[in-house]
């Protein structure tokens, strides 16, 4: 019994380490002093794991301060909050309707809605380039905010569906019993039952606008339009020169709050994923 | 209150519900649908970013790829890297979820470390890596030649078969945290009786997991595996990010291609043509998934 | 073939005492039922038998084989069926009952023999390549019990198997359970809630009640001679009738108990029969068909606010009415007296 339980406890560790060593990784380098990181890994003798120098701040001091970062954030942040405006608008209404109001058909709609979240980018920008030209947004962040939402809309609207699947519709009806209309169902009592199904929407759209990088790389060319997930990679080089230690810094400033956010909502995404045939 | 007598369309349902719903079917029609079927028909074409003109070419484009050295280099690579990474993430994810599905002090922190790789921005990952397999500085050359491992050296992006090898490993790596959550939810819903009825029947763990478990989560492993070859296959961070495409055009795959032909290169027509090679990974995706979809219904009965 | 013993059993969840300290000895043979409501323990006590729990305290031995400690339920002899059968959806009928034999490597020859004769025995031959979900209940439950069976195992274990069967079906059920146990003559455990199947189907009954053995007993000690006022109310349908009376003839704080079917119209009972009258106030009666149940209170020395159930057979076709005040009697030899307080009996 007791070997098992070791052996239990190696393969997690194990299973940790292989997920998790870049983030060290990461988190050494942004606060590594360049002496103590541009050591050519052939130098056994130095160890590249462990501070030899004391930590230091000047790669954060220099992301934050001498780079486009703070402004990319600000760009990232907006169109998170736009995107996440207009996929709350238009997958949560659609998603009640199908869940609610659509009957037979209504499982089947949702189903195909689905599927066109599994039409990739890396298909659709060529369209799109042409589309973004024609309305005049090249190089701008309305671009983004005008196509993201085909990737939320589809997902986020079978979220929604899903989510009402286990919201006992009998509370509506009782409503409507004592007297609401259904229009007035949707508008009164229906948002505070499914604010949980609104929220996973939300947050959905936000790691989605963070993680996203096809569409920035092809519709953002100028530094300061960039979003934090476009310009880190591409535009955080000086020459040819990559300061992997504001990159590094910058990469695990990113990842933290969608850390925290996916480990909060992750049984919620899962029942989108696998279209509810599974309990989270 | 609306009135109390007569209906109005506060209580026409079928017209709420299409009014509700026309928004996101305009969304999905237009920006999905109709730029899906632009593409296909944009590799039939002539089309330019330059100008808007766009002359029927007919299969001019195909015959162009089918032709190129590069381009048969990234289809195969795009099937190498998709199955390469998916086949080892089954396997991980399967063993992982064994592991975390068991209780153990601080299972909470090890699951939030295990699902980095998933949280993570795929450009913030792949520039990570990047800085990982450099060729002067990679951490792992030093943790090998440290462990006396490797004797020789290691160019991971610059040698054209290491830097596949190293596609791969990101590829899985970002892509295990989501088929181990994925694994482990069905691993929960399989009902707590059938598996105490195996135990109580005699099987032991290893006939357990084969004969009971293994079967009953294979759905949910093909969802898994579904999502993970869409994620991969039409992945350009991952590529773009660590090696451009190169060394020399040898380890692009079609998004990157894509990509470098349509956007960079301004031919349309070409990028497109290329991108529609990504369209038969989507439709057995598809098809399979509907197919689970049924069989998921027909068995809840 | 073995009997069960268990010695101080106790289970604990916490604060929570799930089983609370049980003995008790099963004969070789012997079909017992556990009956009890939800929370009373009958259900862990089960699985500690069949080795799903660990008991926190005591010992269990089946075939005098002592098995509470590290003994894995598969080297126990026993055999289970679950309330929701517990079959394996993605194997056929024959591989749901053959699964047991493969995990204990009988040969392939003797599996298909075996499945075969139990299958034989609950005449499932023919969905033998069918799968569990195109099965109807019942057809699943003799499956699980199939599966059980052909281990030849030393004790059966059930768990409310025939909770999930409409009420038509559980009839016919019970009558082939019993038989079917009275054929194979193996040990049986069976764990239910409801005290008509478990007066149909126990050589003897244990009652339980928040992890404690209420009563052992067969189905008539328990019915006829319980040994607190909760058993005498869980077992019977309507339960036993217990009145506080004023009577200077009793002790002080005694419940005076006796079953409906006792509590008849005076005129129904010979004028010499040594029975002890009530004047019993009606309030309503229900006409069932094979009985009527009439529902009162007693009007002399009796608490008006307690109420008082007769059930008369069809065969008593005296008129009731409702509203008014009746000569009621119980024979005084089927009167049943508890300590108010502790709710144990007294006997004279």
């Amino acid at each position: 019994m007791k070997l098992k339980r070791m052996a239990l406890y190696a393969a997690a560790l194990a299973f940790m380490v292989f997920a998790g060593f870049p983030f060290y990784w990461m988190l050494i380098t942004a606060f590594k002093q360049n002496r103590d990181l541009y050591v050519g890994a052939s130098d056994v003798k130095h160890i590249p794991w462990i501070f030899n120098d004391p930590p230091t701040l000047e790669h954060v001091r220099l992301l934050l301060g001498q780079t486009a970062f703070p402004r990319w954030v600000l760009n990232t942040l907006l169109v998170v909050v736009a995107v996440a405006v207009i996929t709350v608008a238009v997958a949560v209404p659609a998603g009640y309707s199908l869940a609610r109001l659509a009957g037979r058909w209504g499982e089947r709609l949702g189903m195909g809605i689905f599927f066109t979240y599994l039409i990739p980018p890396t298909l659709l920008f060529i369209p799109f380039s042409r589309l973004v030209a024609l309305l005049g947004l090249n190089n701008s962040l309305g671009a983004l905010i005008l196509i993201y939402p085909t990737m939320t809309i589809p997902f986020c609207t079978w979220l929604v569906m899903g989510f009402l699947r286990s919201v006992p519709w009998e509370i509506e009806e009782q409503a409507m019993i004592d007297g609401y209309s259904r229009l007035e169902v949707i508008l009164r009592v229906a948002p505070r039952l499914i604010m949980p199904g609104i929220l996973t929407v939300v947050v959905f759209t936000f790691t989605l606008v963070m993680q996203e990088f096809v569409y920035a790389l092809t519709f953002l060319s100028s530094v300061d339009k960039m979003t934090v997930s476009l310009g880190v990679p591409i535009a955080l080089v000086r020459g040819d020169v990559y300061h992997w230690g504001s990159l590094m810094a910058a990469a695990l400033f990113t990842s933290i709050p969608l850390a925290i956010v996916y480990n909060l909502f992750i049984d919620r995404f899962i029942q989108g994923f696998t279209m509810g045939a599974v309990k989270g | 209150m609306t009135s109390l007598t007569r209906r109005s369309i506060a209580d026409r349902e079928d017209v709420l519900g299409v009014l509700m719903l026309a928004p996101s079917l305009v969304y999905v029609i237009l920006l999905v649908g109709v730029p899906f079927s632009l593409a296909i028909l944009l590799s039939f074409s002539n089309a330019s970013a330059g100008s808007l003109r766009f002359e029927w070419a007919g299969w001019a484009n195909y015959g162009a790829i089918l032709g190129d050295p590069i381009f048969l280099r990234a289809l195969r690579n795009s099937v190498v890297v998709t199955v390469g990474s998916q086949a080892l993430v089954v396997v991980l994810a399967t063993a992982a979820a064994q592991v975390f599905r068991a209780t153990f002090a601080g299972k909470r922190f090890a699951r939030f470390v295990l699902l980095l790789p998933w949280a993570v921005p795929v450009s913030l990952a792949a520039i990570a890596w990047t800085w990982i397999f450099d060729s002067t500085f990679s951490v792992i050359n030093w943790t090998l030649k440290a462990a006396g491992l490797m004797h020789g050296w290691l160019y991971w992006l610059g040698d054209p078969a290491l830097a596949l090898l190293a596609i791969i490993i990101v590829q899985a790596w970002r892509i295990l945290p989501f088929a181990t959550v994925i694994v482990l939810a069905g691993l929960a819903s399989i009902p707590q009786e059938v598996v105490e009825a195996a135990i109580v029947d005699g099987a032991g763990f290893w006939r357990r997991l084969f004969q009971v478990e293994l079967p009953l989560l294979l759905p949910v492993v093909a969802v898994a595996v579904l999502f993970g070859v869409v994620y991969t296959a039409t992945d350009l961070g991952v590529v773009y990010v660590l090696t451009g495409g190169g060394p020399a055009n040898t380890t692009h795959v079609l998004p990157t291609l894509a990509f470098q032909r349509g956007i960079l290169g301004a031919d349309l027509g070409q990028g497109a043509a290329i991108a529609v090679f990504l369209l038969p990974f989507l439709i057995v995706v598809a098809v399979a998934m509907l197919r689970l979809a049924r069989r998921a219904e027909i068995g809840a009965r | 073939m073995a009997g069960v013993e268990i010695r101080g059993l106790e289970k604990h969840f916490g604060d929570l005492r799930a089983v609370d300290g049980v003995n008790l000895s099963i004969r070789e043979g012997e079909f017992v039922v556990l009956l009890g409501s939800s929370g009373s323990g009958k259900t862990t006590l089960l699985r500690m038998i069949a080795g799903l729990e660990r008991p926190s305290s005591g010992e269990i031995y089946i075939g005098g084989e002592r098995v509470d400690g590290d003994v894995p339920p598969r080297a126990r002899g026993i055999a289970m069926v679950f309330q929701s059968y517990a079959l394996y959806p993605h194997r056929t009928v024959f591989k749901n009952i053959s699964f047991p034999l493969e995990a204990h490597g009988v040969p392939r020859q003797q599996i298909e023999e075996k499945v075969r004769w139990a299958a034989e025995m609950f005449s499932i031959t023919r969905y033998l390549d069918r799968y569990p979900r195109q099965l109807s209940g019942g057809e699943r439950q003799r499956v699980a019990l199939c599966r059980a069976l052909v281990r030849d195992p030393k004790v059966f274990l059930l768990d409310e198997p025939l909770a999930n069967l409409d009420a038509k079906l559980r009839n016919t059920a019970r009558d082939d359970l019993k038989r079917f146990q009275r054929q194979i003559k193996t040990t049986t455990v069976y764990v239910t809630h409801d005290q008509v199947e478990a007066m149909g189907l126990g050589d003897r009954i244990v009652v339980m009640e928040r992890g404690k053995v209420r009563q052992v007993g067969t189905p008539q000690e328990v019915y006829e001679d319980p040994v607190d006022t909760f058993v005498a109310t869980f077992v019977g349908q309507p339960p036993m009738n217990l009145i506080e009376l004023r009577d200077a003839s009793l002790p002080a704080r005694t419940l005076v108990g006796f079953r409906p079917e006792h509590f008849l119209p005076r005129s129904a009972f010979a004028a010499g029969e040594g029975v002890r009258t009530f004047r019993f106030a009606v309030r309503r009666v229900e006409y069932l068909g094979s009985d009527r149940y009439v529902y009162g209170s007693i009007a002399d020395g009796g608490n008006p606010d307690t109420t008082v159930i007769a059930k008369l057979p069809a065969t008593v076709a005296l008129a009731v009415p409702e509203g008014e005040t009746h000569e009621f009697a119980v024979p005084t030899a089927t009167l049943r007296y508890f300590d108010a307080d502790t709710g144990l009996r007294r006997r004279p």
